[in-house]
This record gives structure tokens, C-alpha cells and sequence, in this order.
């Protein structure tokens, strides 16, 4: 339920890395997210068409990797899909093991519109804080 | 922005340039024209990452057993803690996370443990941010953390949102009321997983509402293998005192 929140912070880290790599926009967004993290890929889409309506950011496009959550079988030495309702090792049966990933909720990547000949003014142009 | 204000940049190296109009020492990567890719790999929650890292410092620095106690709304989580204002577990307090009201609050100063509202209006969960404000409230309300032996952080009523955020507590606490179904833990797997104690609460009401005991720890078992499982009822008191034996001391 908090998607709106971070869809914020992920405005906020895109128009400060867009500041530091000297770009006029912000064209597309690349989010990573854990399966398990808590947070619906559809209700992140919904938030950025509210929060990406302006700013640096206008109009980027908005890409989610769902991270499937693996967990870690020590006895058989090999990570294995993790699904509600069957957390065990498919090899040997254990119950559970250790959450390796699905709870990633990450700023992956950004694309980035760089106007040619504006090398030398990064720095203090653009509507960077 | 005006151009005289644009600093210059020299190429020192490659494609990296640096300021060369004041001290700022900013060094950045020389731009090329279109649109690029540009690799982040920034975690969305590093803030409240660094806040909790901060609360688990104060928390150890003050020798005191923090637990995220986490639930559905109604499963008893105020309820168990005035129960721990009878228990001999050492000096305890309580934060607790209300939407609207302070009613929790003052229902556990009313049982004798000193208690703060964290008020989040429509927050759904509370954040390592609300908890330093809690902590800075209860000091600055005459109870110093050191003077404690076990915190108890009552989160928001919601099985979804407060899983992805570390407050910085030692031990993450689930309850499971009887009567809510055995299979919760497989609808909410994340929050579940997420649990150092799983504590399966109301125990007393367990015959009226047909809870299959069995079910709903095998379901906990196989979302949550690494939870210690225990079971109380803070009415009757029974089950309590191991619970906390669960929670304090730290190994």
C-alpha cells in the first residue's frame, strides 16, 4: 500500500542521477522487485503515472524486473524456487532454507537523454536541487 | 540559470571531468550525446536502511532487546503487551504504532508500562524514522533506554507492508490469532518468512474456534522453518512467560 511513497523516492534518486550524469531527462526507469518485497508491480505503474506526470521524469517509461524469491538448500548444496504454499528444497524435501533473493526493491537502471554540447555545463544547469 | 553561473569542467582523464570554478570537488562523467543507459543499483529503502542501523547501534549501545511485533489488526498485540506489565521481564516499554488514536498508548500506561504513540496517520507501517522519534520521546518522557531490558515496537495492524521495513529491532515477533485461519501463513508468506518468533495468540479461545493446531504449524513451518513457534493466551497468562523467553536475552 505504500507504492505511491516509493515511487517518489525513485523520482527523487532519478532526478539526482540525472543531475550527476549532466542529462536534461530522465527517459526510462528500471526497477527490481523482489517477489517478496511486499509491493504489486501494477500498483507501482499506477503510482508513476501520477508521480512521473512531471519533472525530470516526465513521461519515462517504467520497466519492472519481478525477482523471483530463491532460498538456499545447505544439504543439497543448490539454490530452489520459492512458491507460496511449497517452501521446501524440491530435492530433498527440507522445509524452508535460507532467502537468497525476493526481497530486492531496487533502482536498477536509468536511460538518460544527454543533449549533445552541453558537456560543460552539467554542473550548474538543469533543475537539480 | 544564468551562463555566467555554469562552472567549467576540465577532462582530467578519459571521460571523467572535474569543477573547475570552485571548491566543490565535484567530479563528473563527461556526458555523451542521446539517450543512455546508466546502471544505479540503489536500494529504494537505503534511508530507513541507514536509520535502523543507527537504532540497532542505540539499542546495543543501551543493552536493550528490541522486538517488531507484527500482526493483523485484532490479533492481540496490545493485548500481550499488558500482560508484560506483570511479567518479571526486567524493566519493559512499549512503542506503539496507531493510525489515529493514542488509545493503545494509554491502555498500556493504564496496566503500568511506559508506553509512546507513534501516530501515522495513514501510514501502513512504521518506518526506522517514527521509531528514533519514539525513542526520543520516551528518553525525553523520564525513561531513559539503558533503564530497559526489552522494547517492544507494536507495528501497524497489516501483514503486507511491514515486512520490507527494518526498524533495527534484534527479534522480529509474528502473532497468529486463533480464529484467523490456519492459513495465513501461506497468504502472507513475506511477512511470515521475515519472523524470528511466530506466537500463535487467544490460545484460550482455541476450542471455540475449532483451531486445527497442527495445520497452522505446519503452515508456519513451511513458509517459516528458521521461527521458533510458541503459543499463549494473554488473558489466561499461559504461554506468556516462555513466550518472552523467546524474545530476551539475546544469545
Amino acid at each position: 500500500m505504500h507504492e505511491l511513497a516509493l515511487m517518489e523516492t525513485v523520482a527523487a534518486m532519478a532526478a539526482e542521477a540525472a543531475f550527476r550524469h549532466g542529462a536534461q531527462a530522465v527517459t526510462g526507469i528500471r526497477l527490481r522487485v523482489g517477489s517478496l518485497a511486499g509491493v504489486e508491480a501494477d500498483a507501482l505503474h499506477f503510482a508513476a503515472a501520477v508521480v512521473l506526470a512531471e519533472g525530470v521524469s516526465a513521461g519515462a517509461w517504467l520497466q519492472i524486473e519481478v525477482v523471483p524469491a530463491r532460498a538456499w538448500c545447505a544439504p543439497c548444496a543448490r539454490l530452489f524456487a520459492v512458491e507460496p504454499g511449497a517452501w521446501g528444497c524440491p530435492r530433498c524435501g527440507v522445509a524452508g532454507g535460507e532467502l537468497r533473493q525476493g526481497r530486492e526493491l531496487e533502482l536498477a537502471a536509468l536511460e538518460l537523454r544527454i543533449d549533445a554540447g552541453d558537456a560543460a555545463g552539467v554542473h550548474g544547469t538543469g533543475d537539480a536541487p | 540559470m544564468a551562463p555566467e553561473m555554469r562552472r567549467r569542467f576540465a577532462f582530467v582523464y578519459g571521460p571523467v571531468a572535474m569543477c573547475l570554478d570552485c571548491a566543490c570537488g565535484l567530479v563528473v562523467q563527461a556526458p555523451s550525446a542521446g539517450r543512455r543507459e546508466v546502471a544505479i543499483g540503489q536500494r529504494l529503502l537505503q534511508h530507513n536502511a541507514r536509520l535502523a542501523h543507527v537504532n540497532r547501534q542505540r539499542f546495543a549501545a543501551a543493552g536493550v532487546v528490541a522486538v517488531n511485533l507484527l500482526s493483523s489488526p485484532g490479533s492481540g498485540k496490545t493485548a500481550l503487551l499488558e500482560s508484560l506489565a506483570h511479567q518479571p521481564t526486567g524493566p519493559a516499554a512499549a512503542l506503539v504504532g496507531d493510525l489515529a488514536t493514542d488509545h493503545d498508548a494509554r491502555r498500556l500506561r493504564q496496566a503500568g508500562l511506559a508506553a509512546v504513540a507513534l501516530t501515522t496517520g495513514q501510514a501502513c507501517h512504521l518506518d526506522a524514522a517514527m521509531v528514533a522519534r519514539g525513542l526520543d520521546a520516551l528518553e525525553a518522557g523520564g525513561v531513559p533506554l539503558a533503564s530497559l531490558a526489552l522494547l517492544l515496537i507494536e507495528n501497524v495492524g497489516n501483514l503486507v507492508c511491514p515486512a520490507a521495513y527494518d526498524l533495527g529491532e534484534a527479534r522480529r515477533l509474528v502473532l497468529l490469532a486463533v480464529g484467523e485461519g490456519e492459513d495465513k501463513p501461506l497468504k502472507y508468506p513475506a511477512l511470515f518468512q521475515s519472523a524470528d518468533v511466530v506466537a500463535i495468540s487467544k490460545l484460550d479461545l482455541a476450542a471455540p474456534a475449532d483451531f486445527q493446531r497442527e495445520r497452522a504449524i505446519a503452515n508456519i513451518a513451511a513458509v517459516a522453518p528458521q521461527a521458533v513457534v510458541v503459543e499463549f493466551s494473554a488473558r489466561t497468562g499461559e504461554g506468556v512467560a516462555s513466550l518472552l523467553a523467546q524474545l530476551a536475552p539475546l544469545p
